[in-house]
C-alpha cells in the first residue's frame, strides 16, 4: 500500500501520522474545555446536585454582586500599577547596564535572579518581611530608625500594593533581560549618525532609542499586563489566614474564581467568572496592540 | 544571539569623540546606583537563605550573617518527611513534562514547518488560537475530567494539561526554519525515513532552542502553583508550591522553617541558573522575542 504512493502522498501520511496525537491532545485538552466553561457558565451546578440550565442568570447575577466589581477593580488595579511600574523600572536598569562593562554580566545575573525563584516562596518571604514587630523585618529596620511602624498587609489601603511589590520584583529581571536585546538590535549606523551631527545623549534616547524599541515595548507591556490580570500565587500566599484580604481589599478575579469554584463548588458562577477573565485579557490585549502599534 | 556579542557600548560609541577623561565620574557613579540595585534586588533572596540557618531567637534581627550559622532547620524540615516527598513530586512532574514538551512540541513545529499537507493551515491556526484561552478558564472543566476519569491526586492528574503546549510549538516551528531544506532533502536520498529525518537530521540543529524550551518548562512546572493546588488533595501528592503555601498556613510553624522550606524550593533553580547562566539568559532572548 504504502509503496504505491507518491512521494507527496507520503509526506501527507507522515504529517498526520505525526499530528495524530498532539491533535488529540489539543482537542481534548484544550477546545473540549473551552467549550465546555462556556456551557457550564449557563447552568447552575454544586457538583453534587442536578445541572439545570439557567440561561444568562449566573452573568446577572455575576454584575449585581458587589464584591464581584470590588475584585474587577482590584484586577485593574493591579494591571495599572504593575505594568507601568514594571515596564519604567526595567528599561531605565537595562538602558544603564548597556552601558557599562565593567562587571557586566556579574550586574545583569543580581537582576535576573529573582526571575529563578518560585512565586509561592517568595510570597512567603515578603510575608515575612512586612509582619509587624518584632517579627517582620522591614517594621524592626523601621523601629530601629525611630519611624512608626507601617502597617503593609492590614490596611485595606496598603494591602494591595505590599502584595503587588513581589510580583513587579520577581518579573523585572525578565523584562531587564528582553530589554537589553531589544537594545543590541539597534543598528550602530544611528548612533553614529547622531555623534556627527552632535546631538545629545537625551535626544538620542527620545528620538532614536525608543521608537525603535517600539516592538520590545509592545511585547513587554502585552506579556506583563496578562501576567498582572492572572496574578494569584502571590495574593493566595500572602493572605491565606483570609484569603484576598483584608475585607477584599487585595482580592483578584483569580481568586475570586479559585474560591466560587473549589470552596463553595459553584460551578456555573465560577465559570461565568472565567469567562469574563477571558473576555477581560482579550479586550485588554487587543486595545494595547491597536494602540501600541498605531502610534 | 546577540545578548553574549561584544560590541562597543552606545554611550562609548557616543562619547569617543569627546576628550578621555581619566576617571568617568558619571560612568562611576552609574555603576555604583546598578550595583546597589542588584544588592537590593538579591536581597530577599540572600534573607531567605540566612534566616535558613538561624536559630529561633536571632530571627527577627536584621542582621543578614547569622552569628551561629547552622543547619539544624533544614535537617528539622526534611526529618518531617513532608519536604522530601514534595520535592521528589515536583522533580518527577516537572523532568516528564520538560520530556514531553521537547518531543512533542518540536514534533509538531517541524511537522507544520517543513511538511505540505492538506487541513496545515487549520492545525496551525487552531494550535495558535489556543495562547489566547487563560488556564484559569480550563481549570473547572480540567477538575470535572480529572474527576470522571480517577485521575483527580495522581501525577497524571497534575501533569496532563502541561504536556504539550502552543507557545513550544510556535518556538520551534520558528526555529525549524532555519534548518535548510536541502539537508532534509539529502536525507530522504540516503533513505531515512520522516521520522529518523526529524529525530537525527532536524533536531540536532535546533539545540539552542530545545534547550530554551526545556529551560521554560522547567521552570514553570517546577513553580506552577494553581493547577496542583487544585488536583492534590492528599499531602503525599503535593508538590513543593503547593506542600509550602500548606506548610506555611499550620498556625505554629515558626518563620525560620518556613523560610527553609522556601529555600528548598528555590536553591536547585538557583543553583541550575548559575551553572548554565550564560545559556539560560540567551534562551530567555530567544523564547521571549521568537515565541
Amino acid at each position: 500500500m504504502y509503496r504505491n504512493l507518491t512521494i507527496r502522498q507520503k509526506q501527507i501520511v507522515w504529517a498526520w501520522a505525526f499530528l495524530a496525537l498532539p491533535v488529540l491532545f489539543y482537542s481534548v485538552i484544550r477546545f473540549y474545555p473551552t467549550g465546555n466553561a462556556f456551557f457550564i457558565s449557563f447552568q447552575d451546578w454544586n457538583l453534587l446536585g442536578d445541572r439545570t440550565w439557567t440561561g444568562f442568570d449566573n452573568y446577572q447575577k455575576l454584575f449585581a454582586d458587589p464584591v464581584f466589581w470590588k475584585v474587577f477593580k482590584n484586577t485593574f488595579v493591579y494591571l495599572l500599577l504593575g505594568t507601568p511600574i514594571s515596564l519604567v523600572i526595567s528599561f531605565v536598569i537595562a538602558y544603564h547596564l548597556d552601558k557599562t562593562r565593567f562587571m557586566h554580566g556579574f550586574l545583569r545575573m543580581l537582576y535576573f535572579l529573582p526571575f529563578m525563584t518560585s512565586a509561592v516562596a517568595m510570597a512567603w518571604v515578603w510575608r515575612w518581611f512586612y509582619q509587624p514587630v518584632p517579627v517582620g523585618l522591614f517594621n524592626n529596620a523601621l523601629a530601629g530608625m525611630g519611624i512608626p511602624q507601617f502597617p503593609f498587609l492590614q490596611s485595606t489601603k496598603w494591602a494591595l500594593p505590599s502584595v503587588l511589590a513581589p510580583a513587579v520584583w520577581a518579573g523585572l529581571g525578565f523584562q531587564v533581560i528582553i530589554f537589553m536585546a531589544g537594545l543590541r538590535a539597534i543598528p550602530r549606523s544611528y548612533y553614529e549618525a547622531a555623534r556627527i551631527d552632535g546631538v545629545s545623549s537625551w535626544t538620542v534616547l527620545w528620538e532614536i532609542t525608543l521608537p525603535l524599541l517600539k516592538p520590545t515595548i509592545v511585547f513587554i507591556v502585552v506579556f506583563s499586563s496578562i501576567g498582572f490580570l492572572r496574578i494569584f500565587d502571590h495574593v493566595f500566599n500572602m493572605t491565606t489566614n483570609n484569603p484576598g484580604g483584608p475585607l477584599n481589599s487585595t482580592k483578584p478575579l483569580v481568586l475570586m474564581i479559585y474560591e466560587t469554584a473549589f470552596s463553595s463548588f459553584d460551578m456555573g458562577y465560577a465559570a461565568a467568572q472565567t469567562v469574563v477573565l477571558f473576555l477581560v485579557l482579550l479586550v485588554v490585549s487587543l486595545i494595547q496592540l491597536r494602540i501600541l502599534r498605531d502610534t | 544571539m546577540a545578548v553574549t556579542e561584544i560590541r562597543p557600548t552606545t554611550d562609548a560609541l557616543l562619547k569617543t569623540q569627546a576628550p578621555k577623561k581619566p576617571a568617568n565620574m558619571g560612568q562611576i557613579l552609574r555603576w555604583m546606583l546598578l550595583f546597589l540595585g542588584g544588592v537590593a534586588m538579591v536581597m530577599p533572596i540572600a534573607y531567605m537563605i540566612s534566616t535558613s540557618l538561624k536559630w529561633p531567637h536571632e530571627v527577627y534581627n536584621l542582621q543578614l550573617i547569622p552569628d551561629e550559622p547552622h543547619l539544624e532547620n533544614y535537617t528539622y524540615v526534611l526529618e518531617d518527611g513532608r519536604f522530601y516527598l514534595w520535592f521528589i513530586n515536583s522533580l518527577v512532574i516537572a523532568i516528564v513534562t520538560t520530556v514531553c514538551n521537547v518531543i512533542f512540541d518540536s514534533l509538531v513545529g517541524y511537522t507544520l514547518c517543513k511538511f505540505r499537507f492538506p487541513g496545515r493551515y487549520i492545525v496551525f491556526i487552531a494550535i495558535l488560537s489556543t495562547l489566547m484561552i487563560p488556564t484559569e478558564m480550563l481549570v473547572i472543566p480540567w477538575y470535572l475530567m480529572s474527576q470522571q476519569f480517577g485521575w483527580l491526586d495522581t501525577y497524571w492528574g497534575i501533569m496532563f494539561p502541561g504536556l504539550m503546549t502552543a507557545f513550544g510549538t510556535f518556538l520551534m516551528k520558528q526555529f525549524f526554519e532555519t534548518v535548510p531544506n536541502d539537508f532534509i532533502e539529502a536525507a530522504r536520498i540516503d533513505g531515512l525515513n520522516e521520522l529518523q529525518i526529524w529525530w537525527t537530521v532536524a533536531m540536532p540543529l535546533v539545540k539552542p532552542a530545545l534547550a530554551a524550551l526545556a529551560i521554560f518548562v522547567f521552570l514553570g512546572n517546577w513553580t506552577a502553583f494553581i493547577w496542583p493546588l487544585i488536583v492534590s488533595n492528599s499531602v503525599e501528592m503535593y508538590t513543593l508550591p503547593v506542600g509550602l503555601s500548606s506548610f506555611g498556613d499550620e498556625a505554629d510553624v515558626a518563620w525560620e522553617l518556613i523560610m527553609t522550606g522556601a529555600a528548598i524550593s528555590t536553591i536547585p533553580t538557583l543553583i541550575v541558573f548559575l551553572i548554565f547562566q550564560r545559556y539560560i539568559i540567551r534562551g530567555v532572548v530567544m523564547a521571549g522575542l521568537k515565541g
